[in-house]
């Protein structure tokens, strides 16, 4: 999915030292009108999801806990789905697992993206070209076909968490890309000379100079990171080759297109989880271009 | 000298990426805990009600590993793989329609994916480039603002919620085209072409959907700052039209940058294009795919991953090479 097409890093690189500044002050200065949509919309997925589940009456994964496809109604606001199962809490356990997946996945491509992006653009040479080979094979192979002969290979005896490892192996490469790039740039500043002249060791730069500079983007990265993880599971769930019996954004559509909502007229089944994609993704993508755009617009080339 | 050196180089590593994903896919199955062959004899096994003797199922497995290249230690199967697949194209026969050939199989269903993505990949491209460079020439306009938004709507949504929306919209609400497409099969005739196009209208529409949003939203950004240019400017100075500046001066500069994203996009669109095949039963790669893993017929799987990295690493091949006669500063370097 074209997710994982980084928004243009160049902006944010400048932002790093201006941050320090204000950091303490406030950050008023964040909330352009894109950021403020996008972070209330996750915030009311987040909180929802989140503190909802604690107010449920039973499992929603479990079968045949209600009569089948009951209609929109005071009891069962979404009504319930042709396995007895009562739509809204399915789909609010489906955003917390997908949720909690997306940020999990988020924080291991990132950490690893960053890890190899600067010091693949900082140590420069043939290990850059090595990884660099690596990283754009990484990026042409399509993700897809592999994900279906390892869902095919893998499924049953898998568990969600392992579907959540295998999109942090073959998700890194985007991020190590851009932030390859943005450590090429950094590598001739002067103050980099400046703290090699004054004895500072690689790692020592690489952390203490370097990825104060890179940290902005890591932020914009991890929320697109989020989005690709929870919709690549999403994707696999839908055509059946992910755990189907964990509730997730795609996994409730798999079972909805399965009992043939369409057909038997429950509809809401199939165009809740939908509506709710929609919010959620637009909620994250608003919000990194939006803290992408602050911090452009902080450094006055918006 | 520019030229031949931007062509060697690229040549270099699409070779390696070639060589690397061929690898990937090789060694992947393999470090998994699970044998196909195992699987298989079961399938045999519970067909022939568990009559079958041991020397037959060790006759089997022999027979079986031979069969699929399976012999040997992993260098020789390594090698084995690379000859066969590189100088042959050959990826042994199917396990559920034995004994078509894998490569066969695919290429029959290779014309299908191929038409519908190069098709609303181009479409999509030109028009979302095209809206892209009208919203960032007139960006101080409301209207502007409106296409931006559609943009902003658009890229963030995944290629399986459009599809299904597709189908909900213009299926089932108003239900203009059918729920499930059938696809004809044998020799073409002109009534079949006609069905053939009714029925990958939503399929095509949601690939389209799907790479528009991004072309509005690059280009649009790419257009401002090129207008910026003082290029631009002196082209403005000299009394040319604003749509000439538009095209000619703003429009052929930003173009560069999106000619490169859509060669490091294919892969994205490639995956896109198998879900949405997947979802609309259309009888490409994707479906041929999907089928081979419900049923476990591995062999099928390895060469649809093959054949797809290929298709993949040769069009943004393609698409680099035809990069210097668009960018005249490679070719005068």
């Amino acid at each position: 999915m074209s997710i994982d097409i980084q928004a243009d890093p160049q902006p944010v690189i400048n932002a790093g030292p201006e941050r320090r500044t204000t950091r303490g002050s406030s950050l008023m200065w964040l909330l352009n009108p894109r950021m403020t949509a996008g972070l209330i919309i996750i915030t009311i997925f987040v909180l929802g999801s989140y503190v909802l589940p604690f107010f449920c009456p039973v499992d929603p994964s479990q079968q045949a806990t209600y009569m089948k496809n009951l209609h929109v109604s005071g009891k069962h606001i979404l009504g319930t789905t042709a396995l007895g199962q009562d739509t809204f809490w399915y789909l609010v356990f489906s955003i917390r697992n997908s949720l909690t997946l997306g940020i999990l996945v988020g924080v291991g491509i990132t950490v690893i993206s960053t890890t190899i992006g600067l010091s693949a653009g900082y140590i420069g040479g043939n290990f850059e070209r090595l990884v660099m080979l690596v990283v754009d094979t990484f990026i042409t192979i399509p993700l897809l076909p592999i994900l279906i002969i390892l869902g095919a290979l893998i499924r049953g005896n898998t568990t969600f968490l392992s579907v959540g490892a295998i999109i942090v192996v073959f998700g890194w490469a985007w991020g190590a890309r851009t932030i390859r790039s943005m450590a090429l740039t950094l590598r001739e500043r002067e103050f980099i000379n400046m703290a090699r002249f004054s004895g500072a060791n690689t790692f020592h730069i690489l952390v203490r100079e370097i990825f104060p500079y890179v940290s902005a983007y890591m932020v914009v990265g991890f929320i697109n990171t989020i989005l690709f993880a929870i919709n690549t599971e999403a994707t696999l769930a839908v055509i059946g080759l992910s755990k189907v019996e964990v509730p997730t954004l795609g996994s409730i559509i798999f079972w909805a297109l399965n009992y043939n909502a369409l057909f038997t007229g429950n509809v809401v089944w199939l165009v809740a989880p939908i509506v709710a994609t929609v919010l959620l993704f637009l909620g994250l993508f608003l919000t990194s271009t939006g803290f992408n755009a602050a911090f452009a617009t902080r450094r006055g080339v918006a | 000298m520019g030229v031949v050196q931007y062509i060697g180089k690229r040549l270099a590593i699409y070779i390696a990426v070639l060589f690397l994903g061929l690898t990937i896919t090789f060694f992947l199955p393999r470090m998994l805990p699970t044998n196909p062959v195992d699987a298989y004899i079961g399938q045999i096994q519970s067909r022939a009600a568990g009559t079958l003797t041991p020397e037959a199922i060790t006759n089997l497995r022999a027979s079986l590993e031979q069969l699929y290249g399976l012999k040997g230690d992993l260098l020789s199967q390594y090698l084995g793989f690379l000859n066969r697949v590189v100088l042959h194209f050959d990826f042994g026969p199917s396990f559920a329609y034995y004994p078509q050939p894998v490569s066969q199989m695919i290429l029959s269903a290779l014309p299908w994916t191929l038409t519908l993505l190069l098709l609303s990949t181009f479409i999509a491209w030109v028009l979302g480039n095209a809206v892209g460079v009208v919203a960032g020439s007139f960006h101080t306009r409301r209207a502007a603002a409106v296409l931006e938004f559609v943009g902003i709507l658009l890229y963030p949504i995944p290629y399986y919620i459009l599809a299904l929306s597709v189908i909900l919209l213009l299926a089932y609400v108003i239900p203009i085209f059918p729920l499930s497409p059938t696809f004809p099969v044998g020799d073409f005739s002109l009534q079949k072409v006609g069905q053939i196009l009714y029925n990958s209208f939503l399929p095509a529409l949601t690939l389209v959907l799907a790479g528009f949003g991004w072309n509005i939203l690059s280009m649009k950004a790419l257009a401002v700052a090129t207008a910026e240019e003082p290029y631009v400017t002196f082209a403005r100075l000299k009394g040319a039209s604003h749509w000439t500046r538009m095209v000619r001066y703003v429009f052929r500069n930003a173009m560069l940058p999106q000619v490169t994203a859509l060669a490091l996009s294919l892969g994205t669109v490639f995956n896109g294009a198998l879900l949405t095949e997947i979802l609309f039963s259309f009888p490409g790669v994707g479906l041929v795919m999907r089928t081979a893993a419900s049923s476990g017929d591995y062999n099928v799987l390895y060469g649809s991953i093959a054949l797809s990295i290929i298709a993949v690493a040769t069009a943004g091949l393609v698409i680099d090479l035809i990069y210097p006669l668009l960018d005249p500063r490679i070719r005068h370097r």
